[in-house]
């Protein structure tokens, strides 16, 4: 799917371009006559190559929020307090990921991740999330596929269990909001039932032969 | 006084959080300068890691953008989210939300600009800008660090679960302001 969906939104962005090129001139027998001055490809080839500088400067950019994190979680680690965290909500953890032992780090660092998610501190976060996919990594058993596991953290973390969406209040106060933070209850809802939405519908299709995990011979436990 | 909690949160969150971790560290006896300089060591190789995928992922999105694509989808949108009761004005909010986080934050701030911070479009964008995250950022680096390239069905999922999000956040917003 996200083959298609690449292929889509990259090509149907260059012909779209390209058919911007094409002015229609009602006086020539083809009823098209080209566009000489080729704008819209010009300003795609500029939005494809600023795309790409823009993309190294976000991973640099993580670099030193990344490094502060993974050095504190190493700590945490060390103390045995991510596992302290992870048994405060041990019941939902082994319903929601059924596939990691109870007591293994994955889950601790997943359980941090979405608290951060929740209080909107998104610099904290990624790098508690991508800590959680190192982990989750250690126990999948085919390295270039995602595990049932990876899958329900991806869509736990792209609905987003929002309950202080920070950085939207903070743009309604700037902007002289009668109530800023009066979103706060539709935004829980809604994330409410996205979240839902994102957890029945992994368990749901997991199952499904088109998305099943094949484990190759030999690699199996 | 709800505003001044929020913010509070906010503020004392991440350092409450660093300081829990490094005294609960020392009253377990961890060499926490080492253990520090030992994990932050990998934060280099994780960032770097995830550049291929950032670009391919930012690169579609762009052209996608900057082509006009995005606002040839809009328009043919419109019929069908106006039966939800979306108003125009906020279809590219829709679809911006899932593709791009600045992208998605420009289209909160122009429609607050254009039509007021406590208008119908600019307090739904808000909500959508609240409850639904970037998809494609978050898949692209979460299974970009690892180096996933079959995702299954985690992307299905996602933007089913996008999709209840936002048509969610469309009708409480109608509920309770318009």
């Amino acid at each position: 799917m996200i083959n298609t969906i690449w292929l889509v939104l990259l090509g149907g962005g260059i012909l779209v371009a390209g058919f911007q090129c094409l002015g229609i001139d009602y006086s020539s027998a083809s009823g098209l006559v080209m566009d000489p001055s080729f704008e819209p490809l010009t300003i795609l080839t500029k939005g494809l190559f600023d795309s790409a500088k823009a993309s190294v400067t976000l991973a640099m950019g993580l670099i030193g929020i990344m490094a502060l994190w993974l050095g504190l979680m190493k700590i945490a680690e060390e103390s045995g307090l991510v596992k302290l965290f992870a048994k405060a909500v041990r019941p939902i953890l082994v319903r929601l990921f059924p596939d990691v032992p109870p007591d293994h780090p994955a889950m601790g660092a997943m359980v941090m991740n979405i608290a951060a998610n929740m209080l909107g501190l998104g610099n904290a976060a990624t790098p508690l999330g991508l800590k959680a996919m190192q982990e989750l990594q250690t126990i999948n058993k085919v390295k270039d596929t995602a595990s049932d596991a990876m899958a329900m953290f991806m869509a736990l973390n792209t609905s987003s269990v929002t309950l202080i969406p920070a950085t939207v209040i903070g743009i309604r106060a700037a902007a002289n909001a009668s109530n800023p933070a009066e979103i706060i209850g539709p935004v829980i809802v809604a994330t409410g039932v996205s979240t839902t939405v994102a957890i029945l519908t992994i368990k749901a299709l997991q199952k499904l032969p088109r998305f099943k995990l094949e484990v190759p011979e030999g690699e199996e436990g | 006084m709800f505003q001044g909690i929020i913010n509070g949160v906010s503020a004392i969150a991440i350092p409450l959080l660093m300081l829990t971790i490094i005294i609960h560290g020392r009253y377990k006896q961890v060499k926490v300068y080492e253990v520090f300089t030992e994990g932050a060591k990998e934060g280099f190789d994780v960032a770097v890691r995830i550049i291929p995928y950032l670009v391919a992922i930012l690169v579609a999105i762009g052209a996608f953008r900057s082509s006009g694509a995005l606002d040839i989808l809009t328009g043919l949108l419109t019929p069908l989210t106006s039966m939800i009761g979306m108003p125009g004005e906020v279809i590219p909010m829709a679809l911006m939300r899932p593709l791009s986080g600045s992208g998605a934050i420009g289209i909160v701030s122009e429609l607050i600009n254009t039509y007021g911070a406590d208008s119908l479009p600019a307090r739904m964008a808000a909500v959508m800008e609240g409850s639904t995250e970037t998809t494609f950022y978050v898949l692209a680096v979460y299974f970009g660090s690892v180096g996933i390239k079959k995702t299954r069905h985690a992307l299905p999922a996602a933007l089913l679960a996008d999709l209840a999000g936002i048509i969610s956040a469309v009708l409480v917003t109608q509920i309770m302001f318009g």
